[in-house]
């Protein structure tokens, strides 16, 4: 393994020993050291063994599925804690995004403000226009419950669900907003400058001759560590809620709605603080991707990739179980991105059928996730890893789990 | 656009039940359903009022009123077969407005069969579009049917929740959109490329293409004919008993699967000729459906669930107020007005103009 290959898996392994810890059952003292040193071992090993492009791919492979885990994540506290049909992710992962993109961009100047367009520029670091993006993705999750939650179930499926289109096509059309048509580009990354030449100049001289043989191309490593982070903590947080007495009650609004009322639960304010929680998630997810793909146009929020698939990475992976909605989206992400390569190689035979049908072959990877959600509806509504029943942590386990 | 949303906020305020005394007497009249009949024809009269101050002639608002009546009639073929359905199925089925593409796509392929004869004057079709649409219909039907057979009868059959109806309607819409991107590619298509399509000149200043007036007409024929099959046939009345409750109806020996085999050919077929009318009209895209199917769910739920007169009025309001619009808002919008009044509805009145009360 050479300097660079070293310093590559260096960024991985924090992210390794999240994943350990996750999955490493038993006590915390047994299984932090346990996770430490599983996460040192596969880190350097996988660096040792891959070559370096399949490495990058490997790691760019898994920052856009935890970048939709975290969106499966903000879906399950909305329908999996409290059973509200979300069908407009879109929605809010696209207001995330764009106010993420909007507060950590400046406005352009010179001959490129002819070009592009957009309502202001506040030039703030990644953390606030995270923030901002969660704030602001809330307030239109609120703005949005306030009439529509009230509703019965069907209704707020068709709601979201034009929510999320009229969010598409005023974020097409308004062109002073956020450029319209055309991309917004140029959201920076944060930290970039530790893989320029010479790099940051706050950075310690050792880190910096560390980083010395990694280039700009190496930023994704960096970036899947911040989306690991980010993606524990959000983790984290929803384990901690959803088994706190609010969690409890939003399972029992979700369930027993009368009864819940009964018991002099306010049951709309606990179903729009659930809604509200989703919504700041999906945002926060939102801006995460802005800043990975660093251009983003309306195109990025249709339904297919942005609702959809989430929906059947949540279904697949077990709604009501954040694992399982962190799992569901490793396994639909590679199903999407595998199937590509299974595309090409039947382009020959695709085109004894139809000399238009190679060019169009993506849309059969459409039609393999559209059969993927049929199959998970008629076969195994509760996915891979089912909600485990849990009134407390302090009363023992009882039955199966 | 303004107006109307803060007309949304209003309602929204003098509805909630925790407001104070006055404000819940002006909700409670407004759930009078006459009233809420006057407050939405008081909102396409504001959006006259808001197109003459963008400076659009009194003979351009009565042309964008007719055209929306025109789309209104479209809307309705496809909010008439969701209504059924959604009445009969208690789901609101996401893959309607797949129907309504594939329904123009096929038409669209029988027609590059037949051999293009002249066209009939003053419209702007010859025969083979006729054939086409009459051929388009029992196709979608079918579609609909295997849909329902592969889809929704596993999950009757195990009781399943509306929330996995509706996931799998989902899931059926993106199907059908993605075989027809894989036939057709994403390309524009046009029935007819090229062939000019006149307005004729009526009094008041009023332009309409003859085809407009043909699709109306259509939609207006299909419309009674359901009607007349819902209120004088037997299954008619099975379906509507099938509609009011289910396991009453099966009680008295109505055969239910058959009841609603007979919803999905109805409503497949209706959306077939919609899909039809809206290539005519404008022109043939994958997305047509999804575009349209905002609309159309909020005509249904205007005109009240399970209500296919309430759907045809709630259609011709959307229509027209989504022409409306157009004079004093940017056109791409059009949803996004349909979606704002179907909001309004669901606040204000739930069961819609024409719908039973309660649940």
């Amino acid at each position: 393994m050479d300097h660079a290959q070293l310093a590559r898996a260096s960024f991985i392994v924090i992210p390794l020993i999240l994943l350990a810890l996750l999955i490493i059952p038993g006590r915390r003292a047994v299984r932090l050291p346990l996770a430490i040193i599983a996460g040192v071992v596969v880190a350097f090993g996988l660096g040792a063994m891959m070559a370096t492009g399949n490495f990058t791919y490997m790691i760019s492979f898994s920052t856009m599925a935890m970048i939709y885990a975290i969106l499966s994540l903000g879906l399950n506290s909305q329908w999996g804690l409290s059973g509200h049909v979300n069908f407009g992710v879109a929605g809010f992962f696209a207001v995330g995004a764009f106010t993420s993109a909007l507060v950590t961009t400046t406005m352009p100047t010179g001959a490129l403000a002819a070009y592009s367009q957009q309502a202001f520029g506040l030039g703030q670091p990644f953390l606030v226009g995270v923030l901002a993006a969660g704030i602001v993705s809330a307030i239109v999750g609120y703005l949005v419950s306030i009439p529509v939650l009230r509703l019965r179930t069907d209704f707020l499926a068709i709601a979201t669900l034009g929510i999320a289109e009229i969010i598409r096509l005023i974020f097409q059309n308004e062109r002073w907003l956020a450029n319209g048509p055309q991309p917004l580009r140029g959201i920076p990354q944060p930290l970039g400058c530790l893989f320029d030449d010479p790099a940051c100049s706050w950075l310690p001289a050792p880190v910096a001759a560390f980083l010395q043989p990694l280039g700009p191309r190496d930023y994704i490593f960096f970036y899947f560590l911040l989306v690991a982070i980010i993606l524990a903590v959000i983790y984290v947080a929803l384990e901690r809620i959803s088994r706190s007495p609010w969690g409890r009650v939003q399972r029992a609004v979700r369930d027993e709605e009368n009864s819940a009322a009964m018991s002099g639960k306010p049951v709309t304010f606990f179903r729009i603080q659930s809604f509200v929680v989703g919504s700041f998630i999906m945002g926060v997810g939102g801006a995460i991707y802005a800043h990975y793909v660093v251009s983003i146009d309306y195109s990025h929020f249709n339904p297919l990739f942005a609702t959809f698939i989430v929906w059947v990475m949540l279904m697949l992976g077990g709604s009501g179980n954040n694992k399982g909605a962190i799992l569901g989206p490793f396994v639909v992400w590679a199903v999407w991105t595998g199937t590509q390569s299974v595309v090409d190689l039947m382009a020959p035979v695709l085109s004894l059928i139809s000399p238009d049908l190679p060019s169009r072959s993506a849309y059969f990877r459409w039609m393999l996730v559209a059969i993927l959600l049929a199959a998970i509806v008629l076969y195994r509504p509760e996915g891979i890893i089912r909600e485990r029943k849990r009134v407390s942590d302090f009363m023992k386990r009882t039955g199966k789990d | 656009m303004s107006m109307e949303k803060s007309a949304v906020s209003e309602e929204d305020v003098s509805s909630d039940p925790s407001a104070p005394k006055p404000a819940a007497r002006r909700g409670l009249a407004l759930q009078n359903r006459s009233t809420f009949a006057g407050v939405l024809v008081l909102i396409l009269v504001l959006f006259w009022v808001l197109g003459l101050l963008k400076g659009a002639s009194a003979g351009d608002l009565l042309s964008m009123t007719i055209w929306g009546v025109m789309l209104g009639g479209i809307i309705a073929l496809g909010a008439i077969g969701l209504t059924l359905v959604y009445g009969v199925l208690k789901f609101p089925n996401f893959a309607h407005g797949a129907f309504l593409t594939i329904g123009a796509y096929s038409a669209f392929a029988i027609m590059q069969m037949l051999p293009q004869g002249p066209a009939l004057k003053p419209f702007s079709f010859g025969w083979e579009m006729i054939a086409a649409i009459i051929l388009a219909l029992p196709i979608v039907a079918v579609v609909a049917l295997i849909l329902d057979r592969v889809l929704f009868y596993p999950l009757r059959k195990r009781g399943a929740s509306l929330v996995l109806f509706a996931m799998a309607s989902l899931a059926g819409t993106f199907f059908l959109r993605s075989v027809i991107y894989l036939i057709w590619g994403s390309d524009f298509h046009f029935f007819y490329p090229g062939r000019p399509n006149p307005a004729l000149h009526l009094p008041l200043g009023i332009r309409v293409q003859a085809d407009q007036i043909f699709v109306f007409v259509l939609a207006i024929v299909l419309v009674g004919l359901v009607y007349l099959l819902l209120e004088r046939s037997r299954m008619g009345k099975a379906m509507r008993a099938t509609a009011n409750n289910p396991d009453l109806a099966q009680v008295r020996g109505i055969n239910t699967e058959r009841v609603i085999a007979w919803t999905w050919v109805i409503g497949g077929a209706l959306a077939a000729a919609g899909g039809v009318m809206y290539g005519l009209a404008s022109q043939l895209r994958p997305e047509m459906g999804f575009f349209l199917l905002l609309p159309i769910f909020a005509a249904a739920i205007m005109g009240g669930v399970g209500s296919p007169i309430g759907a045809l009025v709630g259609a011709i309001i959307i229509g027209i107020a989504q022409q409306l619009s157009a004079s004093f808002l940017n056109p791409a919008y059009g949803p996004a007005v349909a979606f704002a009044l179907m909001i309004l509805v669901l606040v204000v009145q739930p069961q819609g103009l024409f719908g039973q009360s309660g649940k």
